[in-house]
């Protein structure tokens, strides 16, 4: 009796595996073709590490950031979240720059697609102030990123 | 495969960190490893290197710069050349810190504001500002539950709105009534003037102003307003505020609360 109820578990089981299992690769393959992959808005400028580093990194270095400035005071950090959203600010139609609130934003383009809500624009502007802070902004990213050149230039064993 | 994938790839050599890059090895293994997956495996590491110096000079400057602990910003407001009509100083903190024009006025926030006193026995008024008064011992720091509530090292009493869950006990325990909560949410904040819905601000002391050598926004507009307020770096003997205070009667308000405010009031 207990030795036919375990057989009879067994196979429910491994009927349960094959079948979830065939419904899953049907599902996957369903949401594959369902949903478009995010189109990225081109970036101005120069970044501080290549993509595949930032796609993977950008939420620990924002971190590092956040905390050496608040707490430490320190402003000298290359990485920071008005940098980030003076090179990928994007334009609509009209030529302003758009907000968070817009799907456009370069930051919505990916945490859209992964579902991951980031609660940044809560407190941080969305875009640049104006064209002209943009600028300036850019100049002064571009002193950095010189320093920071510099700095690896001679710091490489 | 074997963690930094050396056969194959051709590119893990020197670049993905195998042993000379310690302290940011996982991070450059975990970079290469999807690179090579990806199939672009020798791109990824030729640029790993840049990589791994850039978050160390992140971090190895941060120590060299930074709020200084040998400083203790303050300042010095003298009450008899503080006009009663005058709110150049809380105009120019509105401009330059973004919190003017809410959309209940009841509920704005208030970094500075001008006081009115008036000795009910002489009839005689003054006005002074007051603002978050950057306590050496702030209480704010010590209620906090979560550690939002800080004091940097140069004396510089801010909220790390990071860390902020707009509890609200800090605006229970400053004597002075110098935090606001934001109640509305708020779009194109200044950019280096972050604030948002559901935290406590105050004064910074325009921090990101100090940070660049700079007096704060309400200092900078009283000089050609009135001239009433001083600001500067209180343990420096031979700053002008410190020799203010160390020859002139100066005080601090509630001073008898033991809470050592970094400004101080001439004439009051």
């Amino acid at each position: 009796m207990t030795r036919r109820s375990n057989l009879a578990t067994l196979l429910l089981f491994l009927a349960t595996l094959f079948t979830g299992g065939l419904v899953g690769a049907a599902t996957g393959s369903a949401i594959e073709s369902a949903v478009a992959a995010p189109a990225i808005p081109k970036a101005e400028g120069q970044c501080v590490a290549p993509p595949e580093v930032m796609r993977r990194s950008h939420m620990t270095m924002l971190k590092h950031t956040r905390d050496v400035t608040v707490r430490e005071g320190d402003r000298k950090t290359a990485e920071g979240l008005t940098a980030c959203i003076t090179c990928h600010a994007v334009k609509d139609a009209s030529g302003a720059f758009v907000s968070i609130k817009s799907p456009q934003h370069f930051c919505r383009a990916c945490h859209d697609y992964a579902a991951v809500k980031v609660d940044c624009f809560e407190c941080h502007a969305s875009r640049p102030l104006t064209e002209k802070t943009a600028e300036a902004a850019h100049a002064a990213s571009s002193a950095d990123l010189a320093a920071l050149a510099a700095f690896a230039r001679e710091t490489r064993p | 495969m074997s963690g930094c994938g050396t056969d194959k790839t051709g590119g893990c050599g020197g670049g993905c960190g195998c042993g000379s890059a310690a302290p940011s090895a996982e991070t450059a293994i975990d970079a290469g490893r999807r690179a090579f997956l990806g199939g672009a495996g020798a791109v990824a590491v030729t640029t790993l290197a840049p990589t791994v110096t850039l978050i160390a000079y992140g971090t190895s400057e941060a120590q060299a710069a930074g709020a200084d602990p040998a400083k203790r910003w303050g300042l010095l407001i003298d009450i008899s050349k503080c006009a009663d009509g005058c709110t150049a100083c809380v105009t120019a903190c509105k401009t330059e810190n973004g919190w003017e024009g809410g959309a209940d006025n009841q509920q704005d926030s208030q970094w500075i504001r001008k006081v009115s006193l008036r000795d009910p026995k002489s009839g005689v008024t003054r006005s002074a500002p007051v603002m978050c008064q950057h306590c050496a011992l702030p209480p704010c720091v010590d209620v906090c539950p979560t550690g939002a509530s800080m004091k940097r090292a140069d004396g510089i009493v801010l909220v790390d709105k990071h860390r902020c869950i707009g509890c609200r006990y800090c605006m229970m325990a400053c004597p002075y009534k110098a935090r606001s909560f934001v109640h509305h949410e708020l779009e194109d904040q200044k950019p280096w003037a972050p604030r948002g819905v559901g935290t406590v601000e105050s004064c910074t002391l325009c921090v990101h102003r100090v940070d660049r050598g700079e007096a704060p926004a309400c200092v900078s507009a009283c000089a050609t307003a009135g001239g009433a307020m001083l600001f500067g770096d209180l343990n420096d003997p031979g700053s002008e505020i410190a020799k203010a205070v160390a020859s002139v009667p100066t005080k601090q308000i509630r001073g008898d609360l033991g809470v050592d405010p970094g400004v101080r009031y001439r004439n009051l």
